[in-house]
């Protein structure tokens, strides 16, 4: 007897310390370290989720773990224990039914009221007018472009703090998705369509951000960095890309649409003086030039990717 | 095209590949010409009719499918394993996680459960057999001539790469030239016309083929539970069928239903695929409940509790399964209230879940429970699939699958429901149904060894990726980076170990078939609650000899009670049977035959092969065959052999 009752504590105790593990590292996670009040939301509601989580799953583990020792088939059993007859009990399949419907609900209420949240730009920057930003995914390269700074990144972006960007999404190619963890949760990219996705920086940082839905071979390195900084940096570093970097013409657009990876680039005009790939007449326009491309492959490893993320991740910026 | 564009070259892996796949066929043909089997092999497998034989030949292909299925996870986990890895380069992970997925969850998940409704469900209703024993022939084939044709792709052509659910407009002509998307739909095509007539086949059996006296809700809860996936099965293949012609058609005849040239819609391939798609995971769940219903009540020696709230659940979990598949594109931008809607129809699928649940938790208050191989199974299923049901909750939660969307905390939810629930059922229902199958059973010592394996290395192998997933690490890029290095390597250690359970329990069957003692009585366990226990062993092929009037709940303990068996002397007729037919293997050859000139666009041998398929079905219209009658002498002596009652 007691020696089975230091292996139940011994059990504990490793149950324990396997949660206390768990728990801690929830913290350092992208998604519990929220940088904005849209990843903030979305963080608190994961975690309003995973108390209802907990406790279901304790509830059930608990009553298994009870229940399958207890009822084992052993010697000196007590003989009113075994009933093997027991069909059904209304009252207690009632409060099993019940229980799970008053907690879809609890959850239902927040999930709503986040989801209707999540349309318009976060409250706490009302006061501004939002940032808009033309995201548009190419396989496998990200532009950025700027309509009021008359400006056009690509695989990078910058962004000013305390103020809501309005990403406006659309695809050159295949179907992509914006994901930047620590901003905020994805929204898809799809040519011929404009999605929108409010995004919000509180503080200053370079986040990664990447393309989170499968397009292809180049997916793994459709990736982008994230500079946020505060209104005055961003503006100062908008206008000298402005009055520095090179003009977009149509014919460098267009060979940076051709399939594959590229550096990062800096115009001081943006492609959607030709084309808007978020509307059915831009749907076309990548897949028309470059309809026999992807024929020939990368053959992309991660050996050769080196050199192609150093100029990544490169701090001088073209 | 040069033979080199034919053949896969360049990867050492496929060069492995071809030369084991010459290997093991030279070695198959030689044991089957050295011992003189070939005539066997046709007589008795590939031209048989009977349930309990396409069962096991369903089987095996599903055990095949799980091995190929599994050799591509732990590709993939070797790659994953270390940050910068360079085992698979980029085209070659997309091709191995598609194949990985798409073998999984159609050639192998839905034919396990398929053959074990085979040899089950007509042995639970006290049916003789299907009610299209012809057209069950003709399923099974074209569900392995569809697999034989997706797995071809590896050596010939290139397999596809577009991911499991070849969204468009990447799996369409332009991004995805080549053979390889032209395999995945065809052998998806052809598996799905076997599914289709499967499902109708077995909805008649179970509507029409009952024994007399078997109510509806008399019926055992796995009859019940395929019932229900053929109504899901009628109701959502169709759709897959429309949406593989019309990409087939795109690819091949270049129409614009899914481009981006033209005006297409790509974006209605998402939703055709999930209004499919979604029904399809319950397609391969609710048969994996319906199983360890039958296994925790045998191994409880209790009733089932709450048997009528059970057929509830599943048929209420039946209808929202159409009603939910929104919730695998939240992120398309369908807006705040499209999104609400369909966030509350995922979560309320919680409910009824829950009920099924607490109902096997029910049924083992005040049991006894035997912890045999197949009960360890499904007690184990009971927490690993709570743990994933939970998380299947958070992902409904629109706002929050935002962040959770395209991760491997997504990653890891469906891979807790598909193993925890489909996994452990097929194992857990092949270990109970065997001796049923093949007159012995498994080694229970060496069973419960694979049991442990797979059970710590499945949590140690997708535990870490809910975590992983919340760490941002999205799914199928090829390669890691070096933050999250820790919590991969400990999830491939896992996915090995599953590895090991897998191999074992095939040393199991290798095993067992030399050294477990044979059965001798229909009742294998002791503990048979339902009719298929009823029937001696090995199961004459006509399943019943006769059947007791009154059948209730619980059939065969009723039958235990009052003494009786399922053969009675008196009552004995003769009996019904449909003959062997080789059509169905060749027709559907024919049709592979025509599916593969489709995928290399050949489309007058494609053509040629259509047609050949169509003078097959003439020909079997002007078949007069009716079958045979096992007459009442033979029974006699079956009977009595089978259950060893030849001294009397």
């Amino acid at each position: 007897m007691n020696h089975k009752k230091h292996h139940y504590k011994k059990w504990l105790m490793f149950m324990l310390l396997g949660m206390i593990f768990f728990l801690s590292g929830c913290d350092q996670m992208t998604v519990f370290d929220p940088k904005g009040p849209v990843a903030e939301s979305q963080s608190d509601l994961i975690m309003y989720s995973l108390y209802y989580m907990f406790g279901i799953l304790i509830v059930v583990f608990v009553a298994f773990t009870v229940i399958v020792i207890k009822y084992r088939d052993r010697p000196n059993r007590k003989k009113d224990s075994y009933k093997p007859n027991i069909h059904g009990n209304k009252a207690i399949e009632v409060v099993w039914i019940v229980i799970p419907i008053i907690i879809v609900t609890l959850l239902s209420i927040p999930t709503v009221n986040t989801l209707f949240d999540l349309e318009d730009p976060p409250e706490v920057s009302n006061d501004k007018d939002p940032l808009v930003v033309y995201a548009t995914s190419a396989n496998w390269k990200w532009f950025f472009s700027y309509p009021e700074q008359g400006i056009e990144t690509v695989n990078y972006l910058h962004i000013p703090t305390d103020r809501a960007v309005e990403f406006r999404l659309s695809s050159a190619g295949s179907m992509a998705a914006l994901w930047i963890p620590a901003l905020g949760g994805q929204k898809y990219n799809m040519a011929g369509m404009q999605t929108t996705l409010f995004l919000q920086a509180d503080e200053p940082g370079v986040y990664d951000g990447r393309n989170a839905n499968f397009n292809g071979e180049g997916f793994t390195e459709q990736t982008f960095k994230v500079y946020a900084e505060d209104s005055q940096e961003f503006q100062d570093w908008a206008n000298k890309k402005k009055q520095s970097a090179p003009k977009l013409t149509q014919d460098v657009y267009d060979k940076l649409l051709k399939p594959g990876i590229v550096d990062r680039y800096t115009f001081s005009s943006t492609h959607l003086a030709w084309v808007d790939h978020g509307k059915m007449g831009g749907m076309d326009y990548a897949v028309d030039r470059y309809f026999n491309a992807y024929e020939t492959l990368m053959h992309l490893e991660t050996d050769n990717q080196e050199e192609i993320k150093d100029h990544i991740d490169g701090k001088q910026v073209k | 095209m040069e033979l080199d564009e034919f053949f896969v070259t360049g990867e050492p892996l496929i060069y492995g590949g071809m030369v084991a796949i010459v290997l093991v066929s030279s070695a198959i043909i030689f044991i089957l010409t050295y011992f003189k089997k070939w005539t066997w092999l046709w007589r008795d497998w590939l031209t048989t009719v009977d349930h309990k034989k396409i069962g096991i030949m369903y089987i095996l292909s599903a055990l095949a499918m799980l091995f190929r299925g599994g050799m591509d996870a732990l590709m993939m986990r070797v790659q994953l394993a270390f940050p910068d890895m360079n085992f698979l380069a980029a085209q070659h992970y997309d091709e191995v996680f598609t194949t990985h997925g798409t073998v999984m969850i159609i050639f192998m998940a839905m034919p396990f459960l398929i053959g074990l409704m085979n040899i089950v469900v007509p042995l639970q209703i006290g049916a003789r057999d299907f009610a299209f024993p012809y057209l069950n022939a003709l399923s099974f084939w074209a569900f392995f001539f569809g697999a034989m044709l997706f797995n071809i792709s590896f050596v010939i052509g290139g397999s596809p790469d577009a991911g499991w659910t070849s969204y468009t407009p990447l799996a369409g002509a332009a991004m995805s030239p080549g053979p390889g998307q032209n395999f995945y739909l065809l052998g998806l095509q052809l598996a799905g016309i076997g599914t289709l007539a499967t499902g109708i086949n077995l909805m008649v059996t179970i509507l029409k083929l009952r024994a007399p006296g078997m109510k509806l809700f008399k019926m055992p809860i796995f009859s019940w539970s395929t019932l229900i996936t053929c109504f899901i099965i009628i109701f959502a293949f169709p759709i897959l069928t429309v949406a593989l012609a019309l990409l087939t058609i795109d690819r091949v005849f270049g129409s614009q239903f899914f481009t981006l040239t033209g005006e297409g819609l790509p974006m209605m391939w998402a939703n055709l695929f999930w209004l499919w798609g979604h029904p399809e995971v319950y397609i391969v769940v609710l048969p994996a409940f319906g199983i360890f219903s039958e296994i925790i009540a045998a191994f409880a020696k209790k009733r089932l509790f709450g048997y009528t709230a059970m057929v509830w659940s599943i048929i209420i979990i039946a209808g929202l399964s159409f009603l939910v598949w929104v919730h695998h594109f939240f992120t398309m931008g369908a807006g705040a209230f499209v999104n609400s809607v369909f966030s509350i129809s995922t979560m309320l699928i919680a409910v009824p879940t829950g009920v099924k649940i607490f109902n096997w938790l029910g049924t083992l208050h005040k049991s006894k429970i035997e912890f045999t191989t197949p009960m360890l199974w499904s007690l184990a299923f009971i927490p690993s699939f709570v743990m994933g049901g939970v998380t299947g909750v958070m992902l409904g939660m629109a706002a929050a699958d935002f962040q959770f969307h395209n991760s491997y905390f997504l990653v890891a939810h469906f891979h807790y429901v598909l193993i925890a629930g489909t996994v452990f059922a097929c194992f857990a229902g092949l270990i109970y149904w065997y001796p049923k199958m093949f007159n012995h059973k498994l080694n229970e010592r060496l069973g419960k060894w694979s049991f442990w394996f797979f059970l710590i290395g499945f949590h140690v192998c997708f535990f870490p990726q809910y975590f992983i997933g919340l760490d941002g690490m999205p799914r199928r890029i090829f390669y890691s980076a070096p933050e999250w290095f820790t919590l991969n390597f400990i999830s491939t250690v896992g996915a090995f170990g599953m590895g090991v359970g897998f191999a074992i329990f095939v040393y199991n069957i290798y095993y067992s078939l030399r050294y477990s003692e044979r059965e001798t009585d229909g009742d294998s366990w002791g503990v048979g609650r339902t009719l298929e226990w009823a029937t001696p062993t090995p199961v004459p092929h006509y399943n019943f000899a006769t059947l007791p009037e009154h059948l209730g709940y619980d059939a065969f303990m009723d039958m235990k009670e009052n003494g009786e068996t399922t053969y009675d002397k008196k009552k004995l007729k003769h009996i019904h049977m449909p003959s062997n037919s080789g059509k169905p293997i060749i027709m559907m050859a024919i049709l592979s035959f025509a599916s593969f000139a489709l995928v290399f666009e050949w489309v007058t041998l494609a053509a040629i092969g259509l047609f050949g398929g169509i003078i097959m079905m003439i020909i079997r219209s002007f078949d007069y065959d009716e079958g045979y009658h096992v007459e009442v002498d033979e029974i006699n002596e079956i009977e009595r052999t089978a259950r060893g009652l030849n001294n009397e």
